[in-house]
């Protein structure tokens, strides 16, 4: 469970925003809002611990995350899985190359044969042994996508995720997210565009909001 | 699982520099051009080049290092993978001290290896061909890991190449001065022992604070 | 307030009662500065005895030594003020780093102007390669490139804390650095003339010597305080206490 109590942050002697609270227990999605350059994607990245926070304090499990302990942020950091606006892809590197370092790199395990299989599922099969370097802009969305599929992490953190991405693309990505919240997943996203989750059982996710605002 | 992380990093990096061949190469070559460009400067005695030889290939070795420096962070850095390394539960220390191991396979061997041959050049003997290698063996790993802190402190900020030369290079000072002391006490008849104990002392220290003060820097710099 | 209380320190750790308390201190050590300057060269350049050997010239010991001595000391404070940043994440540690730095540089670059101004009449040469000019020629290195990399860093905290690690790392490296052109300069023979060694030195000499090192440590500790001030001034502007003073002044 991910609690953040009253986040602020400063940058250029300003604060930011005014100061965010919320949580986030398993199977919830929580979609932050807020006009640009309010400091969504600062949030984000406080949340995951990649930059400080000028007052108040993120919770992991009850655990708070500013004291810096090294098993409480270790646990945290293996449950979470953040995307930000680099796809965090080489481009020399073939997808299944990609995919496989990814894993080994996050100390999870990961089988040749599902990251193909992921591949497939984005329809990538053919293009998995290509550098990234000659696939198009969308096939290396669908990498990251397939790379997000695989991950067993519990907290999802995604800055923009449904950017520049066509059609076939969006329906998988919110296939793959319903199906991680579904299964007991927590989503933290921002995005301008308006998202529908769709559950197995035809059902809309509930996907609760969180507004920023100036400080 | 972290040794496997260790070595997945060690694995991709060199793969990496193997399929972008022309960096590593450049740095290389640049060694090699500026151990030829000193004769040319001094003149063609070989009493005066075997004179200077440990001392320009020494800087030659430092400078060609502080090149390849920049590029240990910088890639990372700007396609988001270094963002995800700091992310892993696999301590970053161990993943950054693998980036170094690599980044030393791919800048600091070849110049071990190619250093005799250039010292050929300089008309060294045999016996001081080998220490000056085996001195270059225990420093530029000692350059990989404590200019990695360098490379580090520098990721995005403007003048990054010759902040990096400023900030670096005085903390080479002691490797290249028991370095290339190393291949003079063999030339003069002394023992070079306590020259390559004094690397290897300043080599112990390095592989441990080396990658935890770079990994310090670069949380600095994702901030 | 009970100095030895923690709570004394903590509370002038903040920048708006360090301002005040800076703001009390300095215009003292100024003026002691002053006051010290002027017996220290009196005693150095008027009382002192001409040396034997290298008569009137030698006299700029009174100046190059302290220099010397204040260039390592500051070094010193400013890995200090930085162990204290990382540790504490005081706002006020950063900007007395930065403070102390161009002073530092500047005792390390007179040292260095003064040590060759000794050497010209001595050997002959403008600059000798001896142990300790090498070694204060790389101090003056490291100041500049702290000074050159929390220059180049846009925003402050990171600039604060990556100068932080620099100057740590520096530090540490300072003996080893010492130690190496040490034994490099034994190894070659080279120039072995030490610019302190003197077979005996006069009482008098060494006094001079004293006054201007602690009119030297004066005058940094009133110009440090008095530039960590403006910069209090800059960081702070946003704030109440600030746009009172600011407006008082206008």
């Amino acid at each position: 469970m991910l609690t953040v109590s009253n986040i602020s942050c400063v940058r250029g002697h300003k604060p930011l925003f005014a100061p965010v609270s919320f949580s986030l227990q398993p199977g919830q999605v929580l979609h932050l809002e807020g006009d640009n350059g309010i400091g969504k994607t600062s949030l984000l990245r406080i949340i995951c611990g990649l930059s400080h926070a000028d007052g108040g304090e993120v919770l992991w499990n009850g655990s708070s995350l500013s004291k810096q302990h090294p098993e409480v942020v270790e646990a945290f950091r293996a449950a979470l899985c953040y995307m930000g606006h680099h796809q965090s892809l080489k481009d020399e590197l073939t997808a299944i190359e990609n995919l496989l370092f990814d894993a080994q790199i996050a100390g999870r395990i990961l089988s040749y044969d599902k990251a193909m299989d992921a591949l497939q599922k984005m329809g990538l099969k053919n293009r998995a042994h290509l550098p990234l370097r000659v696939l198009s802009q969308g096939q290396k969305r669908r990498t990251a996508l397939a790379r997000l599929s695989l991950t067993d992490a519990k907290l999802w953190v995604l800055d923009e995720p449904f950017v520049a991405l066509d059609t076939h693309s969006l329906n998988s990505l919110q296939v793959i997210l319903a199906n991680h919240v579904q299964q007991g997943g927590m989503l933290l996203y921002t995005s301008h565009q308006a998202v529908k989750l769709l559950k197995t059982n035809g059902h809309l996710v509930d996907i609760r909001s969180v507004q920023m605002v100036a400080a | 699982m972290m040794w496997q992380a260790y070595w997945a990093v060690v694995r991709r990096d060199v793969l990496l520099a193997w399929r972008r061949k022309s960096e590593g190469l450049s740095a290389v070559f640049f060694f090699v051009v500026v151990a030829a460009l000193f004769p040319l400067g001094i003149g063609p005695e070989l009493t005066v080049l075997r004179n200077i030889a440990p001392g320009v290939l020494w800087v030659g070795a430092l400078l060609s290092s502080m090149l390849a420096l920049q590029r240990l962070f910088e890639a990372d850095f700007g396609d988001g993978t270094l963002e995800q390394m700091a992310l892993s539960p696999i301590a970053m220390p161990l993943l950054v001290g693998a980036k170094m191991l690599a980044h030393w396979l791919v800048s600091g061997l070849p110049l071990v290896l190619l250093a005799p041959v250039l010292g050929l050049q300089f008309d060294l003997s045999g016996d001081a061909l080998v220490t000056l290698t085996f001195a270059l063996l225990l420093g530029t790993p000692i350059l990989s890991l404590v200019g990695g802190v360098g490379a580090a402190l520098t990721l995005g900020v403007r003048g990054g190449g010759v902040l990096l030369s400023l900030l670096v290079l005085p903390l080479f000072v002691p490797v290249l001065v028991f370095g290339a002391g190393a291949v003079e006490a063999q030339v003069s008849g002394l023992g070079v022992q306590a020259h390559l104990s004094i690397l290897m002392a300043m080599l112990l220290p390095a592989l441990f604070f080396g990658p935890l003060a770079s990994a310090f820097a670069l949380r600095i710099a994702l901030e | 307030m009970n100095m030895f209380r923690a709570s004394f320190w903590l509370h002038y750790a903040g920048p708006q009662a360090f301002y005040g308390l800076a703001g009390r201190v300095w215009p003292w050590c100024a003026a002691l500065a002053a006051v010290l300057g002027v017996w220290g060269l009196w005693l150095g350049f008027m009382v002192a005895p001409a040396d034997a050997q290298q008569g009137e010239g030698y006299r700029i010991i009174f100046v190059h030594v302290p220099a010397s001595w204040m260039s390592m000391v500051i070094y010193m404070a400013m890995a200090f003020w930085s162990v204290l940043g990382l540790t504490f994440n005081t706002r006020l540690s950063g900007m007395m780093t930065r403070a102390l730095a161009p002073t530092g540089a500047m005792f390390a670059f007179l040292s260095l102007w003064t040590g060759a101004l000794w050497g010209k009449p001595m050997w002959g040469t403008w600059w000798v390669w001896d142990a300790r000019l090498t070694s204060e020629l790389i101090l003056f290195f490291l100041y500049l490139g702290y000074i050159a990399l929390t220059s180049a860093i846009d925003d402050q905290r990171r600039g604060d804390r990556a100068g932080a690690l620099i100057a740590i790392v520096g530090a540490i490296n300072v003996p080893i650095i010492y130690f190496s052109v040490k034994w490099w300069n034994t190894l070659h023979q080279g120039a072995s003339v030490s610019l302190t060694k003197s077979p005996t030195m006069a009482q008098v000499m060494l006094w001079g010597m004293l006054l201007m090192a602690m009119c030297f440590w004066l005058y940094t500790i009133a110009l440090v305080l008095y530039r960590v001030r403006t910069t209090i001034l800059q960081r702070e502007s946003h704030t109440a206490w600030v746009q009172a003073i600011v407006q008082e002044i206008a």
